[in-house]
Formats: C-alpha cells, sequence, structure tokens
C-alpha cells in the first residue's frame, strides 16, 4: 500500500464577477485549477510534479495539505483524509509538512532559529520537557547538516543564507517526525552553487524512508532527483513515469516540447528546439477535447473531440511509464 | 561584421553604506564585445554583474562612485560623468529589465512609451514614429494593432517582448538585457531566447545577458565571463568555459547545475562569498577553493591570457604553482 | 557550514530588548523632532506623575485675592476664587492625561480587536466589521459625545469611555491593513500548515508583527483624546469635582475673566493643551513615518552617480 494515494483530485475555483458582472446576469465562472489528478507516492520515494505556471501543480499541494478545497480522494496510509473535520485532520497535520519556496518569507523574522524549530513541537504539545525539545531541535539542525548547532540556535533569519534559511525550514518540519514532505520549489530561489546542497539533503531524507511530493518547474532538477515525474499541464497529469524515461524517452507531445527547450548547461549538447507558440491557455476556459489540442504540433482531427486519458504509452519502456495523448 | 563596439576598461563601483564603509561592488571589470557578438555574464547573487551593466547604462544611485572607462565606438563615454552618458543612453546602449511589468507605466498605452524614447533621441517624430512602434511590435513577435493597448492587458511572454521592443526603439548597437527570462516559463524563456538570437544576428546588435543561469546562457551565447566578488575571474568562449575550465570556480559553478540527462553528480560549493565591504587579500575564491594553496591567500591573481579570448585569474594557471 | 558565518553581511547581535531599543533610538536620532515631542511629553507625565510634590497649593486653596496678576509670587497669577494658576495646571495635568492615555486605550483596545479580526478573518467577518467602522466614522464626534455625555451623565469614566468609543476607526482601518499584509506572509501560511490555531497564529506572529504601528498609532490618539476631554470639559460635560485644563477653561470664562482682563486664567491651560498635542503629533508621526510601510517612499535616485577622476583611482 502506498503512503499517499491521490485519487480524482479536483480543485475548482469561482471567478469573482464582481457586483455589476452579477447584475449584468454574467455567467458564474471558474477556475479549473486541477482536474482530475491522481497519483500514488510511497516510503522512500521522491515525485517530481513538473509543470509550467498555471498548471495546478501548487493547487494540488496545497489540497493535499488540505490548505484548499477539494475533491476526490486524498488517502494518507489508506486513510481519506479528504473529508474528515479539522479537529480531526490536527493530529494527521504532523504526518505530511511542507517547505516553501522563499527562505526569506517562511520563516518568521522575529523567532530565533531555535524557536522557529521548536515551534511546530508546542504547537501539537508534544517534545516532552523544555530539555528534551531543545535536543530534539538540536538533532534536526545536525540532522539538515547545521552544525555545529550551537553556532545556529541563537540566529534570526536575517542573520543565515538562503541555503541556511532552508535548512532551518527543512529542520522545523523533520521535529514532527512526518512520513510525507511536500517540498513547494524548495531551490528556486537559491543560488546555484549551494542548491545541490540542499537537494542533496533531500535526496538523504527520502533514503531514510521519507516520502517527498517535490514541486518545481525545473526539468533538470527534476530529473536528477526525483524517482519519478509527472508532468502537468492546464490541472491535468499529462505523462507520469520513471524519472529517466521521461528524460530520455518522453512520450506526450507536451513533455517533448518542454524537455527540448530546457536549456543545457553543456553548450556542446544544444539541440534542435520544439518551440510551442504562445502561452498556456487560461484555465478557466479548458479546450474541449485534449487539452493540449491548440498547441500541438502533431494535432489530428481525433484530438479536438476525445479526451484522453493517462493510460501506458505503448513505447515506454516499462508499464509504469503512463501518458495522456491518443496517439502513443 | 565583428569590429569592436563597446569595450570596458578597468571599471570600479563603490557604494556608500548607509552607517559606515564602502561597498566595492565592482572591482576592476574589462571586457569587449564585438558588434553581433552575444555575450554571458555568469555569476551569484551579490558578485555584481548587475551592477556592472547599470553602470554601463549610467543608471547607479547617487551613493555610487564609478571609475574606469567605458569606450563606445572609439569614444569615452564615461569621462564626462552623467553629461557625456545622457546622448548614448537609450540610444547606443539600451536595456532589458528583469521584470518586464515595472519597465512599463500602467497608465500609458505601450505604443505611446515606444515612441517616447524615438522622439527625446529625435529618431522620429509624430506619425513617423507611431508607424515605427508597429513595425518594432511586428518585430518581436506582436500584433502591430496592440500598440493601443495598455501593458497589464500584454501576458507575461508579450510584455518582455513588448520590453525588448521598447529597448530596440532606437535602434541600439549594443543591448543589455538583465535576467529577462528568470521569471517566465521555460517555453516562453525558450520562445525569448530565439527572439534575442533572431534580432541579434538580423540587425548585428551586440547582446550583454546578464543571469546566475549558466545553462541559458550555453543556450544562447558563444562568449561568457564568470563574475566572482565583484570581478571577473574567467572569460572565453562558452565551449571552453564549460569543458575547458581554468578557474577552480568556474569548474566547481559548472559542477553545481544538474543536467537534465546527465548522470554526473552535482556538487554544492561550500562556503560563501566574501564580504565586499572589506579589503580582501589573496584571490577571493581562496577560502572555498579545494586547490587553494599558501600563495592564494596572500597574493590576488591577476586576470592572465591563456589563449586568445580565453583568460582566467588564478595562480594555477601562471606555471608557479607547487 | 560554520566556517561562512562571519562572512555573511549584515549579521547584527544582542539581544532583542537591545535589538529593539537600537531600532527605537534609529528612529528618533534622524528625526530631532521626535526628540522634542518625546522631551515635552514626559515632562507633563512627570509633572502630572508628581503634581503633589511639585504644585505649592492645593485646588481648593485660597491663595490670595481673586484675578491677583502674575507676578514674583503667584507667577501665573490667581483665578476667580483665589486658587493658584501653577498648581491648578500641575493638577488638571492628571485628569487631563489620565482621560487621554485611558481613552485612547480604549480606542486602541476597540480598534486593535476590530482591526484584528477585521484583516485576519476577511470575508464577511470583515465586510460587516468594515462597514460598522464606516458608520462609526461617518459620525461627527463631538455632537455624539455631547449627547452620550449629556444622557449618561457627567462622571470621568463616561468621559473616557465616550471619547474611546469614538477614536478607534482608524486604528481599526490602519491595523486592517497591516493585519491583511501579514497574514499573506509565507510563514504564516506555514504555521497554519503546521496545525496552528488562530490564537497562536495572531498572537504569536501576526500581532508582533502589527505592534509598532499600534504604538504610533496610540501616540496620535492620545493627541486626539485630550483635545476631546478639554473640549467637553469646556462644555461642562465632564465630572464638576475634577480639574482639568479644560475646566480651568470653563471655570475662567464662566466667571467673566475676559471682560475683567484675566488672560492669564485662560491662556496658560490653553498652551498646555496645545503643547501636549503638539508632543504627541511630533512623536507618533515620526514613528509612523518610521514604521508603517505605506508611507515608506521609494527612492528614485538613478543617474546620481558621482564619477571618480582616473587619478584617484588607484587610492580609492
Amino acid at each position: 500500500m502506498s503512503l499517499l494515494e491521490v485519487r480524482d483530485l479536483v480543485v475548482r475555483y469561482p471567478v469573482h464577477r464582481g457586483i455589476v458582472g452579477a447584475l449584468r446576469r454574467r455567467p458564474k465562472q471558474e477556475i479549473h485549477a486541477v482536474e482530475g489528478v491522481s497519483f500514488e507516492l510511497g516510503r522512500g520515494e521522491m515525485l517530481a510534479l513538473v509543470g509550467e505556471s498555471g498548471c495546478g501543480k501548487t493547487t494540488t499541494a496545497q489540497a493535499i495539505l488540505r490548505l484548499v478545497d477539494a475533491q476526490g480522494q486524498i488517502m494518507l496510509n489508506g486513510r481519506d483524509i479528504s473529508t474528515i473535520s479539522a479537529g480531526q485532520l490536527r493530529p494527521l497535520r504532523r504526518r505530511v509538512q511542507i517547505i516553501y519556496q522563499d527562505p526569506y518569507e517562511s520563516l518568521d523574522p522575529r523567532f530565533r532559529v531555535r524557536d522557529a524549530v521548536e515551534e511546530p513541537l508546542v504547537i501539537h504539545g508534544i517534545g516532552g520537557s523544555r530539555d528534551e525539545r531543545r535536543a530534539t531541535v538540536k538533532s534536526a539542525l545536525e540532522r539538515v547538516g547545521l552544525t555545529p548547532p550551537d553556532l545556529f540556535m541563537d540566529r534570526y533569519p536575517h542573520e543565515l543564507s538562503g541555503g541556511q534559511r532552508q535548512r532551518v525550514a527543512i529542520a522545523a518540519a523533520l521535529v514532527l517526525e512526518p512520513e510525507l514532505l511536500v517540498a513547494d520549489e524548495p531551490v528556486s530561489m537559491l543560488d546555484v552553487s549551494v542548491r545541490a546542497g540542499v537537494l542533496s539533503l533531500l535526496d538523504d531524507l527520502r533514503k531514510s524512508g521519507l516520502a517527498i511530493l517535490m514541486i518545481t518547474h525545473d526539468l533538470s532538477t527534476a530529473a536528477h532527483f526525483a524517482d519519478r515525474i509527472a508532468v502537468m499541464y492546464l490541472g491535468r497529469i499529462v505523462e507520469e513515469g520513471p524519472a529517466r524515461e521521461i528524460v530520455q524517452n518522453p512520450q506526450h507531445p507536451y513533455t517533448k516540447a518542454l524537455m527540448s527547450v530546457v536549456p543545457k548547461a553543456d553548450p556542446l549538447k544544444r539541440t534542435r528546439r520544439v518551440i510551442l507558440q504562445g502561452e498556456t491557455p487560461n484555465p478557466i476556459n479548458v479546450p474541449a477535447g485534449c487539452r493540449f489540442h491548440p498547441r500541438c504540433p502533431v494535432v489530428q482531427d481525433r484530438c479536438r473531440a476525445e479526451d484522453p486519458e493517462l493510460r501506458p504509452a505503448a513505447a515506454g519502456a516499462s508499464d509504469r511509464h503512463r501518458a495522456a495523448c491518443l496517439f502513443t | 561584421m565583428s569590429e569592436q563596439v563597446l569595450a570596458v576598461e578597468d571599471l570600479h563601483v563603490w557604494f556608500d553604506l548607509p552607517k559606515k564603509g564602502r561597498l566595492h561592488a565592482v572591482q576592476g571589470v574589462s571586457l569587449e564585445l564585438l558588434s553581433g557578438e552575444r555575450f554571458g555574464l555568469v555569476g551569484e547573487s551579490g558578485c555584481g554583474k548587475t551592477t556592472a551593466i547599470l553602470a554601463l547604462m549610467g543608471l547607479l544611485p547617487s551613493s555610487a562612485d564609478v571609475s574606469g572607462s567605458i569606450i563606445l565606438d572609439g569614444e569615452d563615454i564615461l569621462a564626462g560623468g552623467e553629461r557625456s552618458m545622457r546622448p548614448h543612453r537609450w540610444k547606443d546602449i539600451s536595456m532589458v529589465f528583469q521584470g518586464a511589468m515595472n519597465a512599463f507605466n500602467p497608465v500609458q498605452t505601450v505604443g505611446a512609451q515606444l515612441v517616447e524614447p524615438m522622439e527625446f533621441h529625435g529618431v522620429a517624430t509624430g506619425d513617423a514614429a507611431k508607424k515605427a512602434a508597429g513595425e518594432l511590435l511586428e518585430l518581436v513577435g506582436i500584433a502591430p494593432e496592440r500598440a493601443e493597448r495598455y501593458p497589464h492587458e500584454f501576458s507575461g511572454g508579450m510584455r518582455q517582448r513588448a520590453a525588448i521592443a521598447m529597448a530596440l526603439a532606437c535602434n541600439p548597437k549594443v543591448l543589455l538585457a538583465d535576467e529577462p527570462t528568470t521569471a517566465l516559463d521555460v517555453m516562453v524563456q525558450a520562445q525569448i531566447l530565439d527572439l534575442l538570437t533572431r534580432l541579434s544576428d538580423d540587425l548585428g546588435l551586440a547582446l550583454v545577458f546578464v543571469t546566475h543561469d549558466i545553462p541559458v546562457i550555453a543556450e544562447l551565447c558563444s562568449r561568457a565571463a564568470v563574475m566572482y566578488a565583484g570581478e571577473i575571474v574567467e572569460t572565453g568562449a562558452m565551449e571552453t568555459l564549460y569543458h575547458e575550465p581554468r578557474h577552480p570556480y568556474s569548474r566547481m559553478l559548472f559542477g553545481a547545475i544538474p543536467d537534465p540527462e546527465g548522470e554526473k553528480d552535482v556538487v554544492s560549493i561550500p562556503g560563501a562569498p566574501p564580504r565586499l565591504d572589506r579589503e580582501i587579500t589573496g584571490c577571493p575564491f581562496a577560502p572555498r577553493c579545494d586547490v587553494a594553496f599558501e600563495r592564494c591567500h596572500g597574493e590576488r591573481p591577476a586576470l592572465l591570457e591563456l589563449a586568445p579570448r580565453h583568460s582566467a585569474a588564478c595562480h594555477l594557471n601562471d606555471g608557479a604553482a607547487p | 557550514m560554520s566556517a561562512t558565518l562571519e562572512n555573511e553581511p549584515g549579521v547584527e547581535t544582542g539581544s532583542s530588548a537591545q535589538r529593539l531599543r537600537t531600532a527605537v533610538w534609529g528612529i528618533l536620532k534622524d528625526r530631532p523632532s521626535a526628540i522634542a515631542g518625546a522631551v515635552m511629553l514626559a515632562g507633563f507625565v512627570l509633572v502630572a506623575v508628581f503634581a503633589p510634590v511639585l504644585a505649592p497649593h492645593g485646588i481648593h486653596e485660597i491663595v490670595g485675592p481673586p484675578f491677583s496678576t502674575p507676578g514674583a509670587y503667584p507667577p501665573l497669577g490667581l483665578d476667580d476664587g483665589g486658587g493658584d494658576i501653577l498648581s491648578l495646571l500641575m493638577w488638571g495635568a492628571r485628569i487631563s492625561l489620565t482621560v487621554g492615555f485611558a481613552a485612547s486605550m480604549v480606542a486602541i483596545l476597540v480598534g486593535g480587536t476590530i482591526g484584528v479580526a477585521a484583516g485576519f478573518f476577511g470575508g464577511a467577518t470583515d465586510t460587516i466589521l468594515m462597514r460598522i467602522t464606516d458608520y462609526f466614522l461617518a459620525i461627527p464626534d463631538v455632537p455624539l459625545m455631547i449627547v452620550v455625555a449629556a444622557i449618561w451623565g457627567p462622571s470621568l469614566l463616561h468621559i473616557v469611555l465616550v471619547i474611546g468609543l469614538l477614536l478607534w476607526t482608524s486604528t481599526a482601518r490602519i491595523v486592517r491593513a497591516q493585519v491583511k499584509s501579514v497574514r499573506e506572509r509565507v510563514y504564516v501560511k506555514r504555521a497554519r500548515a503546521l496545525g496552528a490555531g488562530n490564537a497562536r497564529i495572531i498572537f504569536r506572529h501576526v500581532l508582533p508583527q502589527v505592534a509598532p504601528l499600534l504604538v504610533a498609532n496610540t501616540v496620535l490618539t492620545i493627541a486626539v483624546a485630550i483635545f476631546d476631554e478639554t473640549a467637553l470639559a469646556f462644555l461642562g460635560l465632564s465630572d464638576p469635582s475634577k480639574i482639568s485644563w479644560g475646566k480651568m477653561i470653563k471655570n475662567a470664562t464662566e466667571s467673566a475673566a475676559i471682560s475683567a482682563g484675566a488672560w492669564w486664567t485662560i491662556v496658560p491651560p490653553g498652551i498646555c493643551v496645545a503643547l501636549v498635542i503638539l508632543a504627541c503629533t511630533l512623536m507618533g508621526q515620526a514613528l509612523e513615518d518610521a514604521l508603517n510601510p505605506r508611507l515608506r517612499v521609494a527612492h528614485l535616485a538613478a543617474r546620481g552617480f558621482r564619477l571618480l577622476p582616473r587619478t584617484l583611482r588607484d587610492d580609492a
């Protein structure tokens, strides 16, 4: 049984019409942020949700944390947490932790490192006595590579570099001993030279049994550190499978185009790029049929009418590699 | 095609700090740009790359001291300060900024804002300028009718295109671009990179592209310079920099980038860059360097030409290494 | 990692109390008007606190003939009942300042609570609370105060409540705006994701960010409260047994001090009121200027760079 199983997740936001809009009987509109997303995540596994802005990857993460209202099932350890009450949810919050993109904003500027890492314990009323909590904080700081911990305990966030702050945020997530860590663009605001360190830390945590759901727009990072990649487009997963396969043998035309435009650091590896015209349509009016068809370079007549399901890709090496395209 | 359009010699910038002391943000940068060339300036936050190109535009605040020379077509445009800069700013050297939204006045149409610099520099006026604005938009891939629209009616990628059109309004020789694609999605980024490549090829425009994103530079530029702690530590052809780096910082920086297909491990660089408000003795990278030796801590290495158009500032290169 | 700490720019050390002191001092030192205001206000508070020791005479003490002119003694003259003006000013400061401080406390408490609730919970709560605030804002203060004070009867507590309940609106609006922005900060979202309740988020994360603004607003409110108290006392709606600056002016006008030419019975309390209001305004505006992010204007000082001659380059 997987640790996390998401089935047919749907998140829609109403669009505000305003008083004028309501008076004119303008039709009620909805933003289809997430439209039927399903995936599984096991212990010790890292799944990367990859996509461009507005594809619904962050909303998916928020729905799993129950920070937005969603339809569908979110099974944690086989228990559906999508419908339970706020009171029942509180103890479960410990099991799922999140780290955010901006390490400069995600720590309260008035909290010392020690207080920021201890806060989750205080909120949940666990961790034993003051001294025991202090020891927990210390070992968490050591675990994220802030050694010796005494040097960092009494510092304020503004006295730390971006990479150090992100490590503090990870330590604060770890003290609750979560089973699932959601990392929302964990390194995109960090300097190139420290990114690898934070990503390796996440990789070590994964090896120790933590399940990690990484949200990122950076295919290179995902390919390098994740076990599996799920590519999202307009609220749907369009392709999903083992990271290496997605990168080396993409099946969906969108993934293919995306892979071709990811800049390569090696100037000798420049490849022919498939540049899609225009930008992602807005998620209020999702195209009928395959949602990618208006931008698809290999579109056929069937694509305008039929909405493809995610199914094993014929050309994929394993049946875990699935794509939502009528012609794979 | 390949005559020199811009040369920067020994550019220094200091900032007065609010309390006390000065921050030596740019410490003797020299570079040379040929027409039609795409040149990348790479470095991490705080390395002085943005300050350096703002100095080229003469857009530094009053807390800044500048020295050095900026030679445009044989004339030192920095020599007379603001007075000698002004006629060239936007006419000969123009710039695309990171946040395209902020580059536009929200209450004016995009067309009006394209016309403004043309009229200021006397390139075109009235209907001729309006026509030119439409052509500029067409050049960057936007329908000319959209000149009548306001910036908020443009999507992110279109706004960045319009910002490029605005920078091209006076037909400049040099275009400076400060992280113009950082806030954009990969696909839109690819469109913009494509556009910049086309523009520099077709118009013979020299491009200086500043970013922390090395793969983007690898994709776009033929030559690049790596900046660290306010100075250029290595400069050369992009292939040379990636495959035969001669400065440990370049080597370690390239080693920290994940490659989508690569199997190679990515390794972060320990430590942090030095403070620029203090005098740096020795090589600024020495405390983080994995091959530093005694001389590195006492003597600052000079930028040494190793081959035509390939230079690096490292003691390991002058044959006196242990 | 440890070795890098020394290299981090802008590292400040010291406890948070020290830090706050440094911050407050930083605000004051660049704003001489704020220092002047603080010194003046502190002077008035000290005089009020030590009035029993400092005042040469009691409130009801008859020192000499009515309307004695100011001179060597009594320094500020006597009033219509032969009371010493200087002593009355000192005693009156106690009531005026107490009412001012207490009323602004009421205003801050009510305004702060409503502002935090509206800003933090948003939605319908926000709409309803802000509509109420708008109504209060639209009511003309002084006439309502007169009506309420007249109905409830003259008493010090009533005065405090009436003033306090009319002054909270601006506080509520400022606090709401600030809370709304703090609420969207990532660390507040993080606390929520951790499972923290509203109370914890408000008291540990939101209020500390809003507190400085609240302090600045309190100081400004004190000025208005003292002004209102003076007005109500002058109109005879204050506790008749207590002497305040407003009451002194009222007594003087009622006893035909003006026709008697006894200007010294009216001018000194008026000056005191003006000075306290000035002090509060100077201080409050300096604090608000420094703390309210909305008032901070970006300094667009492009193109002002200085060019160093090439010869200076080497020794620079």
